[in-house]
């Protein structure tokens, strides 16, 4: 299962590399979206996917799932939803002040 | 006593959010700030005092024992870093009123320049890698608000770029932890480093330590990963580059030397020598860099990458003089970075243009700038009396001792073209024939030059009292080669 998960996580980042490379601005944040994702997919998967109970602790379970993990993972969603939702405010900021969401027309001269 | 170790995350953090209540109320939040700041110095030094006393404090947060709950190790290393931090808070904060327009300053500017010293001291001092990687984002997003405050065009440009690279390398800073957390099976760092130790670092554990460096290494502008920094530095307020410049590079480089001091130092001839190869380089290309450009603000910026190049240099030698050599260069470049980009920030003020070709004769009207840019532009090359030099010296004593002859040179000649660059600000800048076509602002130059002036004391104590300051330097450099001490200090065993 850990090498499925691995695959699933090296696919999520390939794409998300390949979205990075982008010109366009939006084709950018679904990249970092997706690297993200792959991350927190990989947290999971590190953390070892052994079968058990959901970490919560009742009578007669004698065997759960890693709890750290998931209050890692946890963490690292809520910030990359924050500093996503920064990121897609200033991208249409910036589009929209630069009138172009093309990376190579955003790069600016020298003499400013 | 062991909750001193907080202090300096939680005042600027709980003050930070009050200010955001009373935004609008200029001078009320203006003098809190600076109130806070100044109570926050104290503190710290406060602290400083008590650990070089008593040795590592050690907070065990809820009262968890060290390897499961979050622990904050303040010890002098950190301390010292989270001292020189809060000095470069004070200078900014007094600095910040006369540079800032209204607007700016009330959409918010102190509460984010509270966050980001709150994040900053966070990273120096704690003590688990997943807390240092929330640290990391508490400061960068205030970093981010900081960067694109005033939202002009060439702001919202260059801020997506830093926001860009920094969600990646954080993206990558998790996924490190977690394979890193696959093979040991832990996140605190002392526990981390015991495991490490005693499967003596093979070859999973270096793969781990490299991605590491490469995280860190793109926080901290080093030679591959550098092509970020110059311009997103250059596009906000003078005292907000002066901040950054002074403290988000810092934070990276500490984290290399606390990552391979501690964790990764078994197998120094691979990674040791590869840091010595990239410091070389990060070296070379960020003179190039400093020297290539007619922007004042673009040559300070540029300077930092050489700066960091000698400190990591220290960690690749890896010996007693060197790593002190790294700690005393860390605390000189955080100072002097910060009055470097304080005063360029004053002389684009003061010009109207942060092009050097179009200004001249500027002494004839700010004296006291220029011999300020003057001082601090030969304590940043190394000239004796001042604090460049010790650092300097102690890093080429050890790379000598190592017989790492070359880097040692390269450093040399770096330092000389460093002098060269800033000394170039002063020669076209200053001297030359009066400009009267120049309206003068005497009143406003007097207010930024005092900030500066405070600052470049501390940098100019801490070359001249060297006598004062070495032994320390050399007993953090024991501490930190001895990873057993902070170890024990932590896990109590």
């Amino acid at each position: 299962m850990e090498i499925i998960m691995s695959i699933l996580s090296g696919v999520l980042f390939t794409t998300g590399v390949y979205n990075l490379l982008q010109k366009q601005l939006l084709r950018i944040i679904i990249g970092t979206a997706l690297i993200s994702h792959g991350a927190h997919l990989f947290i999971l998967t590190m953390g070892k996917l052994k079968r058990g109970a959901p970490p919560i602790l009742e009578y007669h379970v004698d065997q759960y799932t890693d709890p750290l993990p998931q209050a890692l993972i946890l963490t690292s969603i809520v910030i990359s939803f924050g500093v996503t939702s920064l990121l897609l405010v200033l991208a249409y900021r910036a589009a929209k002040e630069n009138e172009t969401d093309n990376m190579d027309l955003l790069r600016g001269n020298e003499n400013e | 006593m062991s909750n001193l170790a907080v202090l300096p995350i939680v005042i600027p953090l709980i003050s930070s959010i009050i200010l955001a209540f009373f935004h609008k109320k200029l001078p009320l939040v203006r003098s809190v700030a600076k109130l806070v700041s100044i109570i926050n110095l104290f503190v710290v030094g406060f602290i400083i005092t008590y650990v070089y006393n008593n040795g590592p404090v050690v907070l065990e947060s809820g009262g968890w024992d060290a390897p499961f709950g979050i622990i904050l190790v303040a010890d002098m290393l950190s301390m010292t870093l989270v001292l020189t931090t809060n000095i470069i808070a004070v200078a900014a904060v007094f600095y910040a009123q006369h540079s800032l327009s209204q607007k700016q300053e009330e959409f918010y500017f102190y509460t984010f320049f509270l966050l980001l010293i709150a994040g900053v001291s966070g990273a120096f001092i704690t003590g688990d890698l997943f807390n240092l990687f929330v640290f990391f984002e508490v400061l960068l997003m205030a970093s981010y608000a900081l960067i694109v405050l005033g939202g002009e065009k060439v702001q919202l440009r260059e801020s997506l770029k830093y926001i860009l690279i920094n969600l990646f390398s954080s993206m990558l800073f998790v996924t490190t932890i977690a394979f890193l957390y696959s093979v040991v099976g832990t996140i605190n760092m002392a526990q981390i480093a015991q495991r490490v130790q005693e499967v003596d670092q093979q070859g999973v554990l270096t793969t781990i330590g490299i991605l590491l460096f490469f995280v860190f290494g793109t926080k901290a502008a080093l030679f591959p990963l550098y092509y970020w920094l110059p311009k997103p530095y250059i596009v906000p307020n003078p005292v907000v580059s002066a901040l950054f410049g002074a403290l988000l590079t810092k934070v990276g480089i500490y984290s290399i030397l606390r990552v391979f001091t501690l964790i990764f130092g078994h197998n120094p001839s691979f990674t040791h020598n590869f840091f010595i190869w990239i410091a070389g380089l990060t070296l070379v290309f960020g003179v190039i860099g400093a020297l290539s450009t007619n922007n004042i603000k673009l040559i300070i910026a540029y300077n930092i990458i050489p700066a960091v190049g000698f400190m990591l240099m220290g960690i690749g030698v890896f010996n007693e003089a060197s790593i002190s050599g790294t700690v005393y260069y860390l605390v000189h470049d955080m100072i002097i970075k910060a009055v470097l980009f304080l005063i360029v920030g004053a002389i684009a003020y003061l010009a109207g243009t942060s092009d050097l070709r179009k200004m001249k004769g500027l002494i004839h009207h700010y004296p006291l700038l220029g011999w300020l840019l003057f001082v601090s532009g030969i304590v940043l090359a190394g000239i004796p009396p001042f604090s460049g030099f010790i650092g300097k010296l102690l890093l080429l004593q050890g790379a000598f001792s190592e017989g790492e002859i070359i880097i040692a040179i390269v450093g040399l000649l770096c330092s000389l073209l460093i002098l060269t660059s800033v000394m170039r600000i002063f020669i076209r800048g200053f001297w030359g024939e009066r400009d009267d076509s120049l309206t003068v602002h005497k009143k406003t130059a007097r207010k930024l030059t005092i900030p500066i002036a405070f600052l470049l004391c501390f940098s100019i104590l801490l070359g001249v009292g060297a006598e004062l300051f070495y032994p320390s330097g050399a007993s953090i450099a024991n501490y930190l080669l001895n990873p057993e001490i902070y170890i024990e200090a932590v896990l109590k065993e």
